[in-house]
């Protein structure tokens, strides 16, 4: 296939990475909102530490499920992977670039090797611009294609290789329905021949039927062309089915890192165990006799996050070390890492 | 690969071509109200832009013989107290009239337009300086502005349109910016910047198109307005100078003294400046409604 000619061709050139290294190594990754008060002479009073500390790896080729439920801070991980917020500390380092410390006049090219596509399919569109021009804009702007008829053709491949027909290029995102124009946010995507593709809650907007056939499209996508997704995502079946590994996120850390079938088969972490359990089995005869394991309390607010471990408050097997000292990530087996000294110490 | 042979949402039926002949049809029938504005504007701008094939007389040549006769044949609309013919000031004027308030409306809201997505985009400081600057233009009533512009740089045509322009830019910005707030925080915006766009073009290409609709409204709410400011200012004696015909000008000289006398010298001017905002008015909301994508299928 072309496409995936043209993508050795644009990227090799400006790979400087070091061999053996993931593509990917996200480092003590924070970011802390501030908080202001007052109307005339604002005063910062304190900080939403959206994330506070967190790696992780994703190779080429490898899709990484991120998931937590709202607010821990997945999304956040992801807008500081895209360089749409200046994270607070830490780096993210992509093909041997420090994307979280560039300077914004020196992110253009590397902006080319990671994209996005967006939850929501109605307002990631631009309304006011035709479905070809959102698609080929990028490709315009850097010169990428100069060509009139070139471009035209790239469009066409583009929208049929999200399953699109090409005369769409000539309609409005209103035009098309959900499940279509999240077709296009993937195609936008796919225009600049990114190496790394953050899917940002991509198929929570969809419904089910939809949402499987673009769980397919990303799939056969990532087999055709061999870049990596970070999947951030609250549903867990749609994870297990998609990601090599899954990285579970609580309050701005990740309490639990391994790969799918061994963090669905065997969680570790209390969270990551009361996380799973609470996903219901689509069978009333299991799900009567099965237990659940039911948190109590609310996630604290991340303005002023509970001393030492994060979870303790809400956690069964919390001991008096865990309100006293932050737990780091360690390897419980290969490839399984979890936060958790009481897990770990067993 | 299978995903390449089955597309999704199929739609073999030609797509509806947006033609110009389309657009007026679809106002007429949806906007009969509309289409009335907007028969008044195309004869406001033909007659400014035909005014000496339309005039019967030369509308700054007094006739001394003729002062304030009442309409007839040979005036139709009468005369004026030099023996000016009102009809042939009435399509000049229309010059004048639409002159300063297209340049003056187009100017102001466009710069309005800018300053207010530019405002909105950046944040932080620079929407601080602006907006402060934008306070204490909108602390003025903008006749008081245009006045003290009129005095500093003089009379005259041009005088006058920056006169009027001035006024309207911060309160356009401060609406435009209300509404590129909200379309900041959309995510095309941020798709935008992922895709390594430049700040020039993120504002005028994604935000700015994006706000149409407030921007349109400003800009004919502006049309009529500016019209009107030329009048006031001109009816002021600080605008258009005699003998250039402008309404206003008409309107001072007829209400001042001959209101009673010759009623038409005052009528006359004063349907003309009422018709030219209540047409442009009526137009400009029709036409927000129909250009407007989404509302278009409604």
């Amino acid at each position: 296939m072309s496409v995936a000619g043209n993508m050795t061709d644009t990227n090799t050139p400006a790979s400087n990475a070091v061999e053996g290294e993931p593509l990917l190594r996200v480092k003590d990754l924070k970011m802390h909102f501030p908080v202001t008060e007052g109307m005339f002479m604002r005063r910062t009073v304190g900080h939403v530490k959206a994330v506070d500390g967190v790696s992780f790896t994703v190779a080429q080729g490898e899709t990484l499920g991120l998931v937590g439920e709202s607010g821990c801070g997945k999304t956040t991980v992801g807008r500081c992977i895209l360089r749409l917020e200046d994270p607070t500390a830490g780096s993210v380092i992509f093909d041997g670039n420090d994307i979280a410390n560039k300077k914004m006049s020196e992110m253009v090219t590397l902006r080319q090797d990671v994209q996005v596509i967006f939850q929501d399919p109605f307002s990631s569109l631009n309304p006011r611009q035709k479905i070809g021009s959102i698609i080929s804009e990028a490709l315009k702007v850097h010169g990428i294609i100069t060509d009139a008829a070139e471009l035209k053709a790239r469009i066409s491949e583009l929208l049929r290789i999200c399953g699109l027909n090409p005369r769409f290029a000539d309609r409005y995102p209103h035009e098309m329905s959900g499940g279509q124009r999240q077709r296009v946010g993937i195609a936008r995507a796919l225009s600049v021949n990114p190496r790394f593709i953050v899917c940002d809650e991509a198929v929570s907007a969809l419904d089910v039927s939809i949402q499987a056939q673009v769980i397919n499209l990303l799939e056969d996508l990532q087999k055709q062309f061999n870049f990596s997704y970070l999947f951030i995502a609250h549903d867990l079946s749609v994870v297990r089915h998609l990601c090599h590994r899954v990285a579970v996120m609580y309050l701005g850390k990740i309490v639990e890192l391994a790969d799918c079938d061994e963090l669905f088969d065997n969680p570790q972490h209390p969270y990551t165990q009361a996380l799973l359990s609470a996903v219901p089995v689509p069978d009333p005869a299991i799900e009567e006799t099965r237990s659940h394991q039911i948190l109590e309390g609310e996630v604290p607010s991340p303005m002023s996050p509970p001393p030492g471990c994060v979870f303790h408050p809400r956690c069964r097997q919390a001991t008096e070390a865990c309100k006293r000292d932050i737990p780091e990530l360690q390897e419980f087996s290969p490839g399984h890492s979890l936060a958790c000294p009481v897990v770990l110490g067993k | 690969m299978a995903i390449n042979e089955t597309y999704v949402g199929v739609q073999e039926e030609p797509l509806a071509e947006q033609t110009w002949g389309g657009v007026a049809k679809d106002l007429i029938r949806r906007q009969p109200l509309g289409a009335l504005g907007g028969l008044v504007v195309i004869l406001m701008i033909a007659a400014a832009l035909f005014a000496p094939q339309i005039a019967t007389h030369d509308p700054e040549i007094n006739d001394f013989g003729a002062m304030l006769e009442a309409p007839s044949l040979a005036h139709i609309f009468g005369t004026d107290e030099f023996g000016r013919d009102i009809y042939s000031r009435i399509v000049h004027g229309a010059r004048t009239a639409m002159l300063v308030g297209f340049t003056a409306a187009i100017c102001g809201s466009t710069i309005g337009l800018l300053i207010g997505v530019t405002s909105a985009y950046f944040g932080g400081w620079v929407d601080i300086i602006v907006q402060r600057v934008v306070d204490v233009l909108i602390a003025f009533p903008s006749i008081i502005l245009a006045l003290a512009i009129v005095i500093i740089l003089g009379r005259g045509v041009g005088p006058v349109i920056i006169a009027i322009t001035i006024p309207m830019i911060p309160t356009c910005a401060r609406v435009v910016r209300s509404s590129a707030l909200a379309v900041r925080e959309i995510p095309y915006v941020d798709a935008a910047r992922a895709m390594g766009f430049g700040h020039a073009r993120i504002v005028l290409r994604h935000i700015s198109p994006n706000i149409m609709a407030p921007y349109l409204i400003m800009l004919t709410t502006f049309l009529g307005a500016a019209i009107l400011a030329e009048a006031s200012l001109s009816y002021l004696g600080l605008g258009v100078q005699e003998p250039t015909p402008a309404w206003g000008l008409m309107l001072k000289s007829g209400a001042e003294e001959y209101a009673e006398s010759a009623p038409w010298a005052v009528i006359f001017p004063g349907v003309a400046i009422t018709l030219a905002v209540f047409g442009f008015n009526l137009f400009g909301d029709a036409m927000r409604d129909v250009l407007d994508p989404k509302l278009r299928s409604r």
